[in-house]
């Protein structure tokens, strides 16, 4: 049978078994929605900016591990969801993005709500398609969600012109689709894995240091076995935090940055190091040439050869599926007769113990000024630290990183790589869209949150409940922790000005709001928002933070991992 | 260090716009770039001449690779190879100078292709050191224009780039 352009794109996402499309209507995309209107074989959920609308797809696609998808309009629609797109591609995160175009005949010649949307996005994603012929739109939906999940995964965009959606042809949805030019490695390569378990095991001073490739490729239990058979320290990057258990005593914590003091002296000083499904970035390892001045061998384990020895040489690159590679690892490292030097990892662990001894993370809750770093750990234990949490950007992402204790993947939901200020609301919405039950918290400033705020509407639409925990301090406190240290403390357009009363706001959408000023509320009103009372509500918590805390510890740009500034030393 | 870079990809529209975008995105240089279909229409070759350390040519190498549309990739000056470049330069020739140029054209083995009172157009083909050298070696104030296509490349004996 004969199907519309618009009938097939709707098909299309129906086969490939999509929940939610997060979207926005608009002029070119008028003949999708009418047939949205008329299946009901997924939900369309309206969002009240495009931008939002991929950011719910891409945390929807974080939390489940399935492909996120986001329909938009040509033109403003189009360019309103770049930021989304770029911060879904900066984490590889698979989403396919589809956007309507003005007719075939109008391209290029300025039509109305006409951009070059294959141009403007083509740095941003993993591919783009631009759907000329209505004959090729069921294969090109298909290369997109295929090309999306698979390899290192990201977004997608199918751009369809209107005259397209109104086209006929013969719908048949093709099974798979061969590309000759698109053939990612999965399986690692055997000497080189060989090689890596001979040098694992002959460390004396190894560390594990994971990404969120182990998230991204569902290798968490593979890589838990191997840490725990070889008995090596782990840490895990921003984006990698649930990979492995916070909690286990061999994870040191987060690393960079704003890493723990244990795992960035233990990454400075490790003889072997295992890096599994990370990118060695700026944020992680600070300055490269201060990190190549301590003698280490390098094992990089990432499905992207890109990846590998771009910004650290390393010894042994191992390209491939990690999920493939560590199983492959563990049944080496199984079959082999060494075991890793006793006597050489206790003396490390001795040491790596001393520098946990300084507890980097310590601060002081007392008097009257609530701190933001108790707020993120009473929500730990509120929620028994079995969350979905999701942050914006700035100090409040640093403090959930490093106070909310991560056991499982996906739980952690940020933009790491784009630090796309305004993602943790639609993030919040993607998750609690896909897991109804969960406890969903979004960390939050009160400068972020202002960002993509409209979205307590469509939270309001859909009775999305999830809990806002805004650490309002009212500053932009990273620029202003910047602006401190290294601007003679000239707050320059940091202060925010006139904010809104949360409260008030969170009523005027219709959901709950709560203002908190004193430490000794803080755990009440935390137990409130999660009570069984409010499980079906929004609660915007507004706490009144410290407004001149930072984070510590703090690698200053360009220098290097070991020289951290820590709370005590100011 | 110079580099000459082969890829063959699909011949699709925007394809070449995808390694444009991402060498000036990634700040890489490029000396020169030539494409075209080949002999298949739905493959075009291309030849991308570019200068960086050994680092940054491996990145190009597995960024290229990357390109969904990108199917292979080739370093040619890791073996060896043949580079050609296509020249057209138009010259003044008149009085002493008309002779001297066709003389000089002779030895490149350039071919004068258009013939006027007044000027030669001559096309001139080989490695581009070798239109440099021809470029110095006739008086700049002869020269009206000149059209470089940039180099082409293909390996040696039994070295090729195809599926």
């Amino acid at each position: 049978m004969e199907a519309t352009g618009a009938e097939i794109v709707v098909r299309c996402l129906a086969e490939e078994g999509v929940e939610f499309v997060f979207g926005y209507p608009g002029g070119a995309v008028l003949n999708i929605y009418d047939e949205i209107f008329k299946q009901n074989k997924f939900k369309h959920v309206l969002v009240r900016h495009e931008q939002a609308a991929v950011h719910a797809a891409d945390a929807y696609a974080r939390a489940t591990g399935r492909v996120g998808v986001a329909l938009v309009t040509s033109g403003p629609g189009v360019t309103n969801a770049v930021t989304g797109i770029a911060t879904a591609y900066m984490d590889s995160i698979p989403i396919v993005v589809v956007t309507g175009q003005v007719p075939t005949p109008a391209i290029g010649l300025d039509a109305f709500q006409e951009v070059d949307t294959v141009g403007i996005t083509r740095p941003c994603v993993k591919h783009n398609f631009l759907v000329k012929d209505v004959k090729d739109l069921a294969a090109t939906m298909k290369k997109a969600f295929i090309i999306a999940a698979t390899g290192r995964p990201g977004p997608v965009v199918v751009d369809v012109p209107k005259d397209v959606t109104a086209h006929l042809t013969e719908f048949v949805y093709p099974a798979t689709v061969e590309m000759r030019s698109y053939n990612p490695v999965v399986k690692g390569h055997s000497g080189q894995m060989k090689r890596a378990v001979q040098m694992l095991l002959e460390a004396k001073r190894p560390m594990i240091y994971a990404g969120g490739g182990v998230v991204l490729g569902n290798a968490s239990p593979q890589l838990a076995e191997l840490t725990r058979l070889l008995g090596f320290p782990i840490t895990n990057t921003l984006m990698g935090l649930g990979g492995h258990p916070a909690t286990d005593r061999q994870n040191l914590g987060m690393l960079g940055m704003h890493g723990t003091y244990e795992a960035n002296m233990a990454m400075q000083h490790c003889d072997v190091l295992l890096a599994v499904g990370a990118r060695f970035d700026d944020r992680v390892i600070g300055n490269p040439a201060h990190f190549a001045r301590e003698q280490r061998r390098i094992i990089h384990i990432d499905v992207d050869p890109s990846s590998i020895s771009k910004r650290v040489k390393v010894d042994v690159p191992i390209v491939g599926d990690v999920q493939s590679v560590l199983t492959d690892m563990l049944e080496l490292l199984k079959l082999a007769k060494e075991k890793p030097d006793a006597a050489a990892q206790n003396s490390w662990w001795t040491q790596i113990e001393l520098w946990r001894s300084k507890n980097c993370l310590k601060y002081n809750q007392s008097g009257a000024i609530i701190k933001p770093q108790y707020v993120v750990e009473k929500l730990w234990e509120v929620t028994k630290g079995d969350a979905y949490i999701t942050s914006d950007v700035g100090q409040h992402q640093m403090w959930a990183a490093q106070y909310y204790k991560f056991d499982k993947p996906r739980r952690w939901i940020n933009s790491g790589g784009l630090g796309t200020m305004g993602v943790g609301l639609p993030y919040a919405m993607g998750v609690q869209l896909a897991f109804p039950d969960a406890q969903v918290a979004c960390i939050t400033g009160e400068s972020s949150i202002q960002m993509c705020i409209q979205e307590l509407s469509t939270c309001k639409q859909y009775r999305i409940p999830v809990k806002v925990v805004t650490l309002n301090n009212r500053y932009m406190g990273m620029v202003r922790q910047w602006q401190e240290f290294f601007y003679g403390s000239r707050y320059a357009e940091s202060y925010m000005e006139s904010l809104p009363d949360f409260v008030k706001l969170a009523e005027a959408y219709g959901h709950v709001g709560m203002r908190i000023d004193k430490p000794e509320d803080v755990e009440a009103a935390l137990k409130e928002a999660f009570s069984p009372a409010l499980k079906e509500r929004l609660v915007f918590m507004d706490f009144q933070t410290d407004q001149t805390e930072n984070v510590f510890p703090m690698v200053e740009g360009g220098k290097g991992l070991s020289e951290m500034i820590l709370a005590e030393e100011l | 260090m110079r580099h000459i870079i082969s890829l063959l990809m699909e011949n699709e529209a925007g394809a070449l716009s995808r390694v444009a975008g991402l060498f000036s995105a990634r700040a890489y240089n490029i000396e020169s770039l030539t494409v075209a279909p080949t002999e298949d229409a739905t493959l075009s070759r291309m030849t991308i001449v570019t200068v960086g350390s050994e680092d940054v040519i491996e990145q190009i190498t597995k960024q290229l690779n990357k390109l969904v549309d990108v199917i292979k990739v080739m370093d040619l000056t890791e073996g060896s190879h043949i580079e050609r470049e296509l020249m057209l330069v138009k010259v003044k020739a008149v009085g002493l100078g008309r002779e001297e140029m066709k003389r000089t054209a002779d030895i490149f083995r350039g071919r004068i292709i258009d013939v006027t009172d007044s000027t030669y157009t001559i096309e001139l083909t080989g490695a581009g050191s070798k239109l440099d050298a021809f470029l110095q070696a006739i008086d700049p104030a002869f020269i009206i224009e000149t059209v470089r296509t940039g180099a082409s490349g293909i390996g040696r004996g039994e070295r090729s780039l195809k599926i």
